[in-house]
């Protein structure tokens, strides 16, 4: 039997154990990304590759130590560069003197003969089609209902009375559905998870509101962008992220074999300031801040880790489209170096200001100093 | 009517194409200043911040630029051949600038998008001069020059020379070859490069460079990597170092690359890993706006004394 593993992501993880289980192999499951995950992949890695590269260097390590014999990530079709991270993974993996296969699977518009061929090593159990069409509606469920617990858990946060108490509540969801077996079990979730929510105390205050946009890796996977997501909510501040896995898979693995480009309305908002497609997110980027805007948010934060290419191709596009739309804008660039305290203290000054902005705004004279001292 | 081309990114490796088509067309053409001090400081304060060394010099360059012409040059190159495009900051260079430069109201923004077929580039041409209100006639006569000039230009480098240097031939008798692979915008720009590849010519080198290497023999080693890399430049770099590595027709290999470069990290490692299991000796030089000439001047120094070193102890077991 296979064993297989792959880059960790988020709570998605749990659902790909699942899915290649469910196929018949066996999973090595990765570990969330740590410190030590982190300088793994920073010592095999060339030093200017993307925070991304070496934290999924770092986890394949890890599980091909763990005894994994086969690595199963997505491609791409460039430029950006991420399309040739399995290439490159298997080049100096494979130096270090590991044996493994590495399974890449091709976006379907271009390569659809590549991923099937890629899918069909995947595969080793007989499955009849409605067997596919039930893990299919499973995992298509379950992504979706992590999503949702997460966007709840970001709705609430600022609102909570008691600290913390979100958190715990957004890891049980999270627990709750990776114990789910079936798709009616994902459905009495849901419910569950409403009600979990709705249990918790809330405050009646209008919270600042700041859209998270950027590098996909970064933007959703919490140990990648040292929580910035739990940082904002302490701080009182609803924060909403661009992308969420579900949609992601969905607009880049199904409609990409229909040719159909995901996401028009964003990138129909980009064209102005950004007229070709730069691979990446970087006109997701751009296009969701000004999406962010005109929904009435305060300010927009954008993740990048260094180096990454399109994100310096919209970080130097963002601060005119926010200055146009009167949004507040703060770039941070993630790498291996960052801390989290010195991220902290810089989204500590951006939400000030955002909020001294606001009161401004409505009338109130601010005295010099911010306000909450 | 003055264009101004910025003396930057792209110009090194079409410039002859440009310069030409935009002088028969009856414009002025003037190219900015060589990149000196001032042009890199103007760049660096208004690119942003963790942009690559060359994406910030084309700022300085258009900056030096504006004011003395009617129109700014900014290509948007998206291909010119069908298995590859440009480095995401080509694709989106027009934006950048427009974006980053606050008083640049001309510029002629012109996308290059010529690999799906081969008329494609006469087509680009042709809507460039009609935007000048020039006939088909001088358009069409235009770019057979400009074609003409590039060919030519290309013909320098397989003979030897590498004229945007302007050096015209190497002492075919030297006794290191060297391979110095990297972008056409880093090798080429002597103020960028601290002047890396005469300084190697002055050392009793021979320096061959990717563009002296003709493209068949580049095809050749397209089906290297199980995936064609998506950019350009860094096909031709890598396949120049493979045609390096193969056929053993060179002592070592210099990689020139720029901080931060964000296809070099794959190209570098690619490289570096092929040259370990063929043992030829291989250095990266990454070069930046901080860059100092005695910090480099003393690796490339010990990179040619080591080459010589390795040639002398094998021919001394030769004999």
């Amino acid at each position: 039997m296979r064993k297989v593993s792959f880059p960790y992501v988020g709570n998605a993880t749990i659902t790909f154990q699942k899915l290649m289980k469910a196929l018949g192999n066996d999973v090595v499951l990765p570990k969330r990304p740590t410190e030590e995950t982190l300088s793994l992949g920073t010592k095999y890695a060339p030093e200017f590759a993307c925070l991304p590269f070496k934290i999924v260097l770092g986890t394949y390590i890890e599980a091909l130590e763990a005894g994994a014999d086969t690595l199963v990530s997505t491609g791409g079709v460039g430029p950006c560069r991420a399309g040739l991270y399995t290439t490159l993974h298997e080049k100096i993996l494979k130096s270090l003197g590991y044996e493994f296969e590495m399974i890449t699977l091709e976006p379907p518009g271009r390569h659809l003969r590549d991923l099937v061929a890629s899918i069909k090593k995947l595969v080793n159990r007989k499955l009849s089609i409605a067997d596919y069409f039930r893990l299919g509606r499973f995992v298509w469920k379950e992504l979706q209902l992590l999503d949702k617990a997460e966007k709840l858990s970001h709705k609430i946060r600022p609102l909570e009375v008691k600290k913390g108490e979100t958190t715990r509540t957004y890891k049980k969801c999270a627990e709750l559905i990776a114990k789910a077996q079936n798709y009616r079990d994902l459905v009495e979730i849901e419910r569950e998870i409403e009600l979990l929510y709705e249990k918790i105390e809330k405050k009646d205050v209008d919270p600042i509101k700041i859209g998270i946009v950027g590098e996909i890796y970064v933007v959703i996977e919490p140990a990648a962008n040292l929580e910035i997501e739990e940082m904002l909510g302490d701080l009182g501040v609803y924060a909403e992220r661009s992308m969420f896995l579900a949609s992601y898979t969905f607009y880049n693995a199904v409609m990409d074999l229909f040719r159909m480009p995901g996401e028009r309305d964003v990138k129909k908002l980009a064209a102005p300031y950004f007229k070709e497609m730069c691979g990446g997110h970087g006109r997701e980027s751009v296009g969701n801040a000004i999406l962010f805007a005109k929904r009435g948010f305060d300010g927009v934060i954008q993740l990048s880790p260094f180096t990454c290419i399109p994100e310096i191709v919209a970080k130097s596009i963002l601060p005119k489209v926010c200055a146009e739309y009167d949004i507040g804008f703060l770039p941070v660039t993630l790498d291996e170096q960052t801390g989290k305290e010195g991220l902290r203290t810089r989204v500590e000054a951006f939400v000030d200001l955002l909020a001294a902005k606001r009161k401004k705004r409505k009338g109130d004279v601010v005295y010099g100093t911010l306000p909450g001292y | 009517m003055k264009i101004g081309i910025p003396r930057a990114l792209a110009y090194y490796a079409y410039y002859p194409f440009v310069n030409t088509f935009f002088e028969k067309l009856g414009l002025e053409v003037v190219v900015s200043d060589p990149t000196s001090k001032e042009i890199m400081d103007a760049g660096v304060e208004d690119a942003v911040a963790d942009a690559c060394v060359p994406i910030k010099l084309f700022h300085g360059h258009v900056r030096n630029l504006l004011g003395r012409v009617d129109y700014v040059f900014v290509p948007r190159l998206v291909s010119v051949n069908r298995e590859a495009t440009f480095c995401p900051k080509f694709l989106g260079l027009p934006d950048m600038v427009a974006c980053s430069i606050t008083n640049l109201n001309n510029m002629l923004e012109v996308r290059i998008d010529i690999g799906k077929r081969k008329r494609e580039l006469f087509l680009t041409c042709l809507r460039v001069g009609r935007k000048f209100r020039k006939g088909f006639f001088t358009a069409y006569n235009a770019y057979l020059k400009a074609l003409m000039s590039l060919k030519n230009y290309t013909h320098q480098f397989l003979q030897g020379g590498i004229p945007p240097l302007g050096v015209l031939t190497q002492k075919k008798s030297a006794d290191i070859k060297l391979g110095v692979v990297g972008y056409p915008y880093m090798l080429y720009d002597p103020y960028l490069s601290l002047d890396l590849i005469k300084k190697l010519i002055g050392m009793g080198t021979y320096v061959i460079t990717p563009e002296m290497v003709p493209e068949k023999v580049k095809q050749k080693y397209a089906g290297k990597l199980k995936k064609t890399l998506f950019w350009t430049f860094s096909n031709s770099v890598l396949r120049t170092a493979f045609h390096f590595l193969e056929t053993g027709c060179v002592d070592g290999i210099i990689h020139v690359t720029a901080f931060g470069c964000g296809p070099d990290f794959i190209v570098d490692k690619i490289m570096e890993l092929e040259a370990r299991d063929r043992n030829i000796p291989y250095l990266t030089i990454a070069l930046d706006e901080h860059t100092g000439q005695e910090g480099l001047n003393t690796r490339l120094e010990a990179f040619v004394d080591m080459l010589r070193r390795k040639r002398k102890v094998k021919e001394a077991a030769m004999l």
